[in-house]
């Protein structure tokens, strides 16, 4: 306890507060609301039921109406609190509604039913979590498969992103050759070639290789990115061509140059990469809805969107659901983040 | 251990030629050391011979083998790097391991090598750590070990003590001596020290704009330079030169220092060609201003201890460097005279040395 108050108390030496200890816990407060509100305000609404979601104005904490058994009735039913005439005020449990008149019950007294004008009566609500809203969609919407899904194309592209990105850097960085700097130009130039522009060529080619409507046809045509290959040349280009000279002398094969020496030096450029990668491919929409046609190979997002009919949204299970998708996301920054400010290629050197 | 031969190899980047034809012979055991000014090739030369670059012509033989297409992995050379080179993921043990595993050598031998070689260079205690937690004479110890683990047919060496401090640099010279004799290794190093040449070498290359200019042992190159830029090379403090003329009288041949004659025999060349004459520091001796061959205002004092080193200006305008043993007392702007030695270095109007008779 005393280690979190001094870590949240902390001051920038001396005695007292300072004004700029007060500025700097302001502008860190103002950043956590606009970075932390919009998460925390999806992660509670999903819990809200759909009738808690739809109210204006919204309310912060997920609520509902409190709910009693009664004797004589199979369900439980809802509680209102009723302003009587005398100004007191009593729970009654509903037991339904006709027109504009409700009819309840005082659950001590189940036989008597009292009829209640519906604007005299005021639901009863407690926080309450609709788990429900998590638990549908993994039961009856085979979330769980869309979530496997999703894993798979996630880890396999990433994998493969970072092997065929890395090779290309490598040869890029390290090595000599003819029309080196054409292609890099070229495999640059790509960058500025839009998903949208390339599309129906793509779709094209992934039918013809008959990976339409399969996962592999998700992974294979975004794995090589421009993006990605000039991030690892730059990064390879700092590691000192005497370390392949020297790996050379000692007999390692190309390869093992590559696998044994570069790579392991590139740690921090391939970290990287691999954040962008698993981001790019966790939240790709387009391309997957374009390739996937059977609900079993729909990815989360795929899968998500099939909530939002043509009328109706069905906000309760796209907000859980989104909860979920931005979980593993979240876990991989947080464990990868401190590799991108390390750097080791250049320790061994003076 | 293996001997080496070049012939004729050349080396071009481009338009631009950096190694003119160099022929050289090293042999067995022998420690060869290529020294010249930077950009003189040397480096380049280590480098085709390491087989790291490709020479543009010519041919390289490793003990009777034509080895030109012979990849560096494939030559059974070691080289030591100027930055060491060390792999910075991997620890001492590893870097020392590395080149053993890639030949696919037994575990147990790669162990004993690697113990072998640390017990050797005294890093047995940090075998365990990362080149980036070792110091500069560590890093030197293991780049070396790198070197020695694989028994190498020739060891390479580029400048590996250039990155030190100049005391560690002069311990590590002489352990570097002593390996060369314990391993009766063939070893080829590279620097622009010439104290590191003459120190260790059994024979030195001066090297200069991708020529060879000499080839012989230190002293050999020190006693008989073959040309001016080799005199002006080795040797610390620098040989000092003179301009004069060759004077022809009645009694023979001599020379003409700014207007004194100086008596030197067994010249070949015409009267009143010019030469330029090399005198080592402290080959001079100091006498009078009227009994010296040459008169000198002193310009800088260094007090050594041992020994006094005179930074002087002649009589026609030029530098001149001389040494006096002992603790002299002179002081700046002091006039003196100095005799010079009988044995001359003379060199003609294209610096090549003048052989005498």
């Amino acid at each position: 306890m005393s280690a979190v108050s001094t870590f949240l108390l902390r001051r920038r030496g001396g005695k007292g507060w300072h004004w700029t200890d007060v500025l700097a816990y302001v502008w860190l407060g103002l950043g956590l609301f606009l970075m932390f509100g919009p998460i925390l305000w999806l992660a509670l609404s999903s819990f809200k039921t759909p009738a808690n979601l739809s109210e204006f104005p919204p309310t912060f904490l997920p609520l509902d109406t409190r709910m009693a058994a009664v004797s004589g009735y199979e369900k439980p039913l809802p509680l209102y609190r009723v302003k009587q005439d005398d100004g007191s005020e009593r729970v009654l449990a509903q037991v339904r509604r006709v027109g504009l008149t409700a009819q309840l019950v005082d659950p001590a007294d189940p036989q008597t039913i009292i009829r209640v004008p519906i604007d005299k009566r005021i639901p009863e609500r407690e926080v309450r979590l609709a788990t429900g809203n998590y638990t549908e969609p993994l039961q009856q919407f085979n979330f769980l498969r869309y979530f496997q899904n999703s894993i798979f194309v996630t880890v396999m592209a990433t994998i493969i992103t970072l092997i065929v990105n890395s090779m290309a850097a490598f040869a890029l960085s390290k090595y000599e050759f003819k029309g080196r700097t054409a292609v890099l130009g070229i495999i640059l130039a790509t960058l500025m070639v839009p998903l949208s522009v390339i599309v129906v060529p793509l779709y094209l080619v992934v039918n013809e290789l008959q990976l339409f409507d399969t996962l592999w046809g998700v992974i294979l045509p975004t794995v090589a990115t421009p993006t990605g290959v000039f991030l690892l040349r730059q990064y390879m280009l700092t590691i000192p061509d005497e370390l392949i000279d020297a790996a050379r002398m000692d007999k390692a094969s190309e390869w093992q140059i590559y696998w044994r020496i570069v790579l392991p030096l590139a740690a921090p450029a391939l970290a990287v990469l691999a954040i962008f990668s698993i981001m790019w491919r966790w939240n790709d929409f387009l391309w997957p809805l374009i390739v996937l046609s059977r609900k079993e190979q729909y990815t989360l997002q795929v899968g998500l969107n099939a909530f939002s009919g043509e009328l109706n949204v069905q906000w309760h299970y796209v907000l859980a659901m989104t909860v979920i998708s931005i979980l593993p996301v979240a876990a991989i920054f947080l464990f990868l983040q401190r590799y991108i400010t390390s750097g080791i290629a250049n320790t061994g050197l003076k | 251990m293996s001997h080496l031969a070049l012939r004729q190899v050349t080396k071009q980047f481009g338009s631009v030629k950096v190694l003119h034809g160099v022929d050289l012979d090293v042999r067995d055991g022998e420690f060869v050391v290529f020294v010249g000014p930077s950009g003189c090739g040397k480096s380049t030369l280590l480098r085709i011979i390491a087989g790291l670059e490709d020479a543009s012509s010519g041919e390289i033989h490793l003990d009777d083998r034509q080895v030109n297409d012979v990849s560096a992995a494939d030559r059974g050379l070691a080289m030591v790097f100027q930055s060491y080179a060390l792999y910075p993921h991997m620890s001492v043990r590893q870097n020392l391991a590395f080149g053993l595993e890639n030949s696919r050598m037994p575990k147990t031998e790669i162990e004993a090598r690697v113990m072998e070689a640390a017990r050797m260079l005294l890093i047995e205690p940090l075998l365990n750590r990362k080149p980036g937690q070792l110091s500069g004479g560590q890093r030197q110890r293991v780049a070396i070990g790198r070197a020695i683990v694989r028994r190498p047919g020739i060891f390479l060496l580029d400048e590996p003590l250039s990155n030190l401090d100049a005391e560690l640099r002069v311990v590590m010279r002489a352990e570097l001596a002593a390996l060369h004799k314990r391993l009766a290794a063939t070893m080829i190093y590279v620097t622009h020290d010439q104290t590191e040449a003459m120190t260790l070498a059994d024979r030195i290359v001066v090297l200069r704009d991708g020529r060879v200019e000499q080839v012989g042992t230190p002293l050999e190159l020190y006693n008989k330079p073959a040309n001016r830029f080799v005199a002006g090379f080795i040797g610390s403090p620098r040989m000092n030169f003179i301009d004069a003329s060759i004077a022809r009288t009645e009694r023979g041949s001599g020379l003409d220092i700014g207007g004194k004659h100086h008596a030197a025999w067994g010249l070949d060349l015409p009267h009143g060609s010019p030469v330029t004459l090399g005198v080592r520091p402290h080959e001079v001796d100091i006498t009078e201003v009227e009994a010296g061959a040459m008169a000198l205002e002193i310009t800088l004092v260094e007090q050594l201890g041992a020994e006094t080193v005179l930074h002087a200006k002649t009589t026609l305008g030029g530098a001149f460097t001389l040494t006096s043993p002992g603790q002299g007392r002179f002081l700046v702007g002091d006039r003196i005279g100095v005799a010079l030695p009988p044995d001359l270095h003379i060199f003609d109007s294209e610096g090549q040395a003048v052989s005498r008779r």
